[in-house]
Order: C-alpha cells, then structure tokens, then sequence
C-alpha cells in the first residue's frame, strides 16, 4: 500500500494537466455574479452538456433553485462552494486505490474489460509503466485474440515498456491465454499480472459470459484473484456508460473504473450518475496517448473540470 | 437504440390522448418529457431546446384529422421533424467519381471504429464490383498497420464479391505518438499514386485517431486533404458519444469540410442521440451505421428507420427485409392462416424456429420489435434453450410432430432419450405448446395492443410457453401485403437477470 501511495505521490506531482487545462471554469461561469433564474438555467446547460444526465441534474438544480428562493444562497460563488459540497459528498472516503495480492508470493492480478475501443489496451500500457517504474515486475496477458492486431498492440507496448507478455493463437479461446499467463505468472514469480481482453458490448451475453470465465479460470490458478478488476470507460461516453457500468459490474464484480480520454472536451460527467448508481469508485483517468498520461482520480479536481469553459 | 427514447415519447404523449385537440398547453407539457427523453437519450443540451421549440410551433394549431388521435398527430409531426433533422437528400453508399480513382477519407476521435469501418467499406465496395486500396495512414498507434493489413487480407479472402482489394503501407514511417506527426502526408500521396497506376476503383485512407483540439494532429488531416482532395472525407462517430459530440463534429467539420457521417456500435443499446447532434451541427449526410464488429455488419442510414425507432414504432422495416431473405411471402401468409385455424402444428413450428434462427440472434430481432425493445432490456435470451427445445422436437416422428397428442409415456421416454433430456421436459415443452397454439388462434385475431398483452402474459407463463409463444405465433413478420401490423414478437425463452 505505502508502494501505490508513493507512486500516487508522483502522478500527483508530475502530472498535473488536467487541472491546468480544465480548472477553473466552475469559477468562470458562477464567480462574481447575483444569482438569479438566468443564472441557473447556464448552470443547468453546463451539467447537461457534462453528460450528467436529467436525473442527476435535475436533483441538483432543485437544491440551488429551494436555496435560492428561500434566499439562502444568493452569488454564483455561494452556488460554486454549495456545488463542490453537494458534489464532493457524492464522493465519501473511498478507497480509490489499487488493490494488491496480500501475500508477496502470489501475484496480483489486474483484469482490464470495457467495450469497444474505449482504451484498455493503452490504459494498460499506463498502469504497466506505472508499476514499473515502482520496481515491480510485470507480465501483459493478451487475451483479446479477437481484434485484428490487438496482440501485437499490446506486445509492441510491451516492448517499449520492457516487460513481457503471455499470448496464444488468434481467434484462439481468451479463458486459455488468461490459464497460461495465471501460471506463467507464478512460475516466473512476478508481482503484477495485468490481464488485456477484447472490447465488447456490454449487451452481447455471450461475450459478458467469456468476460467471467476469463475472470474463473484465472482463480483457478491465482484463487484471491483477480485483486482489481478495472472497467475502461470512455469519458466522450454519455448516458449509455451506466448501462455499461452495471452490466460489467454484474459479469465481473468491476473494483474501479478507469476513465480515458479527459484530454479531450468531454467531461465525463456520467461518472457522477456512475458514482450514485453503482459505487464503483473511479480511480484513473487517462488524459493522453503515452504510458505517462495518467493521473489517479481527485473528486475535487474533477469537479472543477466538470465546469470547465467549453 | 433508440428504445428508451421511444419510451419517453410514448409516456408523453400517452398524456395528449384523449384530450381532442392540440392545444398550445397539452403540447407544451409534453414536450418536456420530449425534451427529458432526447437529453437522455444524449442528443445535444441546445440542439434539444430548438428542436422542441420548432415541433411545438408545427404543432399549435395543427387540425387534428377526425381519424387520428392528438397523441397520433403529435407522433407524426415529431416524426416528421425527426426525419427532417437527420436526412438529406444525396445519393446512397460511396459514389463513384470519374476518372478514378474514388478518394475516401476516414477521420475521427481515437477507438471510434475508423479502421474497422474501413475494411467494412472495401467489403461494401467490393460486393459491388469495386476494386478498393486500403492506404494504412495511421502511423503512430501501436500496430495500425498491421490491424488495416489484416482487415484488408480478411475482405480479400473471406467476402463475397468478384473485385480486387489491396493494401498500401510504408510500415518504416511508424514512430511513437507525437513522433509520425506529418509522415501521413507522403503515405497518403504514395497511395494515390499507386492506386492511379493499379487502375483502383476507390482508395480509401485510413488515419490515426485524434482530438479535435490537438493542433499538429488537426493540422496534418488538413495537409492530406490539401495534397489529395478526397471526394468523400468521412466522420466516424461512436454512437454512444455523449454531449461532446458536438464538440468534436464541429471542430472536424470545421477543418476538413467532411462529406459524411458513419455511426458505429449502433448495435449496442444505446439511445444515440448522437446522430440527431452530428447530423444538425455538420449537416453532412449520415451514410452508414456498422452494427457490429464483423466485416459485414455495415447499413445504409436510414432516418425514417432510425426516426421510427425513436417513436417507439419498432425497425419493422429492417427485420422485414430480413426475414424476406428467408421466407417467401406465400409461405409467410400459408402460416398465418394455419395459426388462425389453430392447425399449426409441432412441425411447423421447427420450421418457423429454424428460419427464425437464421435471421440473426433472437434478441437482436426481437429488440427491432415495437415496443419489445425496452421490455428486453434486461432479459437474456436464451439460445441453448432454444437448442434443446430444437433437439426434443427433431426427436419426435412425423407422425408425433403433426399431433402432440399421440405423445404417451413410451413415445415420451424414447424422445427424451433421442434428444438428452429428462421425460418431464418433453411433457411440458408439449404441454406449453397446446397453451400456445390455442393462443396464437386468438392472437391472429387482436390488434397490436392486444398482441402487446398477450406476449407480456406469455411471458410471465415463462419456460418453453415463452419460447414457443413466440417462435409460433402469428407467422413471420408483417410480410403480408396487409403490411407490419402483423408483425409480432418471435418470443423466446426469458430469463430475468439477477439484479
Ligand atoms: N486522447 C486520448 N486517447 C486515448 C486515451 N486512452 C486511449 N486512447 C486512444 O484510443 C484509441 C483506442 O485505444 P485502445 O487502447 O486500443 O482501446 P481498446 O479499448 O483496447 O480498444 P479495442 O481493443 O479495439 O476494443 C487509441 O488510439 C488510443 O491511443 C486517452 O486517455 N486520451
Ligand atoms: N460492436 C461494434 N464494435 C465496433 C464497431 N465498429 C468498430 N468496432 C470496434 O471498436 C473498436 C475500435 O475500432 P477501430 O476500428 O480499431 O477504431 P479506430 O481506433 O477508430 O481505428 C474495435 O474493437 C472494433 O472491433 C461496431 O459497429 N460495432
Ligand atoms: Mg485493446
Ligand atoms: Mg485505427
């Protein structure tokens, strides 16, 4: 754990793009200004155009507009501290950080699912480099044996990232490759195994199926795991990712979600349906296309980003 | 995927019903569930607000024809609107430019299907006739080339058609990201030319993903497109994309002038309000959707399809021109009216199950359905079940398949055996089956809602009667020449997912 803290440190201290390039709009749109119904309905759009979603929003804006009428909160810099409030409370203490093997002498499984190309295999290439850079060995096991060329994707990150991966035939059965990176894992003694799999939808049952029998026949080896289970969201995704949440979190008990793709305009804003749905806490973002661009997940930040100028 | 959009349209407008006339008022408060629905449904915040406005002012003082129902009116015009927001007029597919070769080039944010949908395409392209060139213009994620080079092996030797497809790739120009910046530039020229002196009928350019805020990336698709002039620069959109879709629309179009728009994943349930935000923003025609991730899974765009599915009136459209691929008309309307007259029997119904099979995955024909779409939302069918109720059937003699009733307890045994299965279940795939023919004389009878009810109690009957019930009842889809009313659900056998 002191292990994931230090490297949390370091993203922390290096990476810090997201705040640079989307902080501060929260204070643009609200900072300085009387509240007043025109006032709201901006507040409303900038929720909605976040993908927040109706439900969600409409809550939200229901507490501003009672505050508002009762005259409880009267500027926009009243409604930005009672947002963050309201927002950040959506985030309790939560345990935002990856999980380990217990035991030094088993290694820890990461298993990596989402739908289609929502970044996983790059997402991977992130958390590899990461660990790496922390001194832990890792192994990729290249399970999506589906897509064309998604095994030499993974095994060219891997070569610039110096580890090694597990792969077998393509259009050969994933649960397979998933078996023999487990055991390779062991035999090689490695710290982390971090599992690839094929992007699907989370609405193709026999898909969801394989999912957990990827997830089964690698506790058949390594039983704790896998330790963390990762869904790759999408942030340009909109409502749709609760259905995606909620189904993968059924087929493989997901343990986090890593969001991909903040480096871009979307604001991911369904995380915070996500967040009142499902629990699942997220714990990376992804803000670019190389190994070092990720960052672990800040409510606060994120919050301030969702209101960032368009 | 517009399924939970059609439900919010019918909850609004289920309100207006039996009020009479359109008044300003009652289309105003439907309107706002309207509105809930398309911003669920991820259709752009602003694009959302003209477009309520725009039907509430089509709407007010619409006379309400004396055969139709306000709520039937205020479906039309939403209709109407729907269609007209996301159609326009241009020809269909990838028109051939002369002299050739047909420059295509594909753009859009990373992982939106850009490569996938071209080697669909050259599939597309070569099924009729044309010889296609895939150009591997994306030189800096890992193992593009190699990807493009695969798909295009693929549409070579496993796709219908009589044309040639190639490949062109400078794989020594691959570097990291941020490293090939540029380098698309000569690969995209080089294939040109090789395309010119190979006689290609089109060629199409596959590039790298990118945001649309990224300046040198932005700027190097304006490079290519000054170097080449692609006849037809198209945006490849997630059809999950969220608000943002606008965005990013906005930008491409803004910098590359794009001719068209192909919405991918559209197989997926989202509600996709997408189309109706890319579609207002860069008023470029909608020209595909892929519907999965094989090479064949590509559709013309249709907006009356897609606006039908909005308003909850199911893709009949689609399913029938499936089901036309596997039945003929006369075989349609023979078992119609077998089932009217309650002669449908054991051997018919295997037959119906069989073509039904055929078609595709029951639930992706089933959520084509209207109004089944959000009942199956959460329901998994299931496709060994159909098997076995397939194996236990296929046991059975001729003799057996025309009357049930012949079926005693030897007979029961011996085709319990056949097909591996316990005595009991050929009892109650045989019991269920008498309920359902008796069921489906009725059903051939009642009008849509009545049909609606009577497969949501078949349902609930649950096991085989589901399975049976649907499969059996009223014949293939609406093929008759009394058009899709008669269309009902080919159930099948549900099992709730535990929550
Ligand atoms: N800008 C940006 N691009 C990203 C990010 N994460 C991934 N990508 C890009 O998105 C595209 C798809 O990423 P992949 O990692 O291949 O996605 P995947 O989920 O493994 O895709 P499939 O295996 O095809 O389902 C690639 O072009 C990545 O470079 C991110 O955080 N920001
Ligand atoms: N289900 C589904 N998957 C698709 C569709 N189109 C593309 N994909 C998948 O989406 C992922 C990304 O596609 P790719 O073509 O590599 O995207 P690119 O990064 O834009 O070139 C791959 O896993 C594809 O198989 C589609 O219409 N439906
Ligand atoms: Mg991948
Ligand atoms: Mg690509």
């Amino acid at each position: 754990m002191a292990l994931l803290k230090s490297m949390m440190g370091r993203l922390r201290k290096g990476l810090d793009r997201t705040r640079k390039a989307m902080g501060g709009g929260l204070r643009a749109l609200l900072g300085g200004k009387r509240l007043d119904e025109n006032l709201i309905r901006d507040l409303e759009r900038a929720l909605i155009q976040s993908d927040t979603g109706v439900a969600t929003t409409r809550k939200l804006i229901t507490g501003v507009r009672d505050a508002y009428k009762t005259q409880r909160l009267n500027t926009g810099d009243e409604v930005i501290e009672y947002l963050k409030r309201e927002l950040k409370a959506l985030w309790p203490e939560q345990d935002r950080a990856l999980h380990f093997s217990a035991d030094p002498g088993v290694p820890t499984v990461i298993l990596v699912a989402g739908v289609n190309g929502a970044g996983k295999t790059t997402s991977i290439a992130k958390l590899a480099h990461a660990l790496h850079e922390q001194n832990k060995s890792v192994l990729l096991a290249a399970c999506d044996t589906y897509r064309a060329g998604a095994v030499r994707q993974l095994e060219i990150w891997a070569e610039r990232l110096d580890m090694q991966v597990v792969k077998g035939q393509q259009g050969g059965d994933p649960a397979a490759v998933a078996f023999d990176a487990a055991e390779a894992a062991i035999s090689r003694n490695v710290d982390v195994l971090i599992v690839d799999t094929a992007g699907r939808l989370h609405t193709q049952d026999s898909l969801m199926r394989q999912l957990t029998k990827i997830r089964d026949v690698v506790r058949r080896r390594i039983p704790q795991a896998p330790h963390e289970v990762l869904l790759v969201l999408d942030a340009t995704t909109g409502q749709n990712a609760t259905q995606q949440a909620r189904q993968f979190a059924q087929a493989i008990d997901v343990t986090g979600i890593f969001l991909t793709k903040l480096d871009g305009t979307a604001r991911g804003g369904v995380v915070i349906a996500i967040q009142q749905e499902t629990n699942i806490p997220v714990k990376f973002i992804g803000v670019g296309e190389t190994p070092a661009d990720v960052e672990p997940f800040d409510p606060d930040r994120f919050v301030d980003a969702l209101f960032a100028d368009e | 995927m517009f399924d939970r959009l059609s439900d919010g349209f019918s909850s609004a407008f289920k309100k207006l019903s039996g009020k009479g006339k359109i008044s300003e008022a009652n289309v105003r408060e439907a309107m706002d569930e309207v509105r809930d629905a398309l911003l669920d449904a991820d259709v752009n915040y602003e694009i959302v607000n003209d477009f309520c406005d725009s039907v509430v002012d089509r709407a007010v003082g619409t006379e309400v024809t004396k055969s139709l129902s306000p709520q039937q009116e205020m479906v039309g015009i939403v209709h109407k609107a729907l269609v007209d927001l996301m159609s326009a007029p241009t020809e269909p597919g990838v028109p051939r430019v002369s002299p050739g070769p047909t420059v295509v080039m594909m753009c859009g944010l990373q992982g939106s299907g850009k490569t996938t949908t071209c080697g669909k395409l050259a599939a597309y392209l070569k099924k009729r006739g044309r010889s296609v060139m895939l150009a591997a213009a994306d030189l800096q994620r890992p193992a593009a080339v190699d990807q493009l080079r695969t798909v295009a092996q693929q549409v070579e030797t496993e796709m219908p058609g009589g044309a040639q497809v190639h490949f062109y790739a400078e794989p020594d120009k691959v570097a990291e990201y941020g490293k090939a910046v540029g380098a698309a530039i000569t690969v995209c020229q080089n294939a040109y030319k090789a395309a010119k002196a190979k006689g290609v009928d089109t060629l199409i350019l596959d590039t790298a993903g990118r945001l649309h805020v990224n300046d040198d990336l932005m700027g190097e698709l304006r490079a290519v497109n000054r170097a080449l002039q692609p006849h037809h620069i198209l945006l490849v959109v997630d059809a999950m994309t969220g608000q943002d879709a606008v965005n990013s629309a906005k930008a491409f179009h803004e910098q590359l002038e794009i001719d068209g728009v192909i919405l991918t994943k559209f197989d997926s349930d989202t509600r996709g309000g997408a189309a109706l935000s890319v579609k207002k923003v860069t008023g470029a025609p909608i020209r595909f959707i892929g519907v999965g991730e094989k090479l064949d899974a590509i559709e013309e765009f249709h907006a009356e399809r897609v606006a039908g599915r909005i308003l909850g009136m199911g893709d009949v459209v689609s399913l029938v021109e499936r089901a036309q691929q596997e039945v003929s008309e006369e075989e349609a309307e023979r078992m119609a009216e077998k089932m009217a007259k309650g002669q449908f029997t054991m051997e018919d119904f295997l037959d119906q199950m069989r073509t039904l099979r055929k078609m595709g995955p029951m639930k992706q024909l089933l959520g084509m359905l209207p109004g089944v779409g959000q009942a199956l939302k959460d329901v998994q069918v299931d496709e060994k079940q159909l098997d076995r109720i397939e194996g236990i059937v296929n046991s059975m003699t001729p003799t057996e398949r025309k009357d049930v009733n012949k079926i005693n307890p030897s007979r029961r045994k011996r085709i319990a055996r056949g097909s591996g299965v316990k005595p009991e279940e050929v009892s109650q795939l045989v019991k269920q089956f008498g309920v359902v023919s008796k069921l489906s004389q009725q059903f051939s009878g009642m009008g849509i809602k009545g049909k609606m009810k009577a497969m949501k109690d078949l349902q609930a009957a649950g096991g085989a009667a589901g399975a049976l019930g649907g499969m059996g009842m009223p014949a293939l889809p609406g093929m008759g020449r009394k058009g899709s009313t008669h269309t009902a659900s080919p159930k099948t056998r549900f099992k709730k997912r535990r929550k």
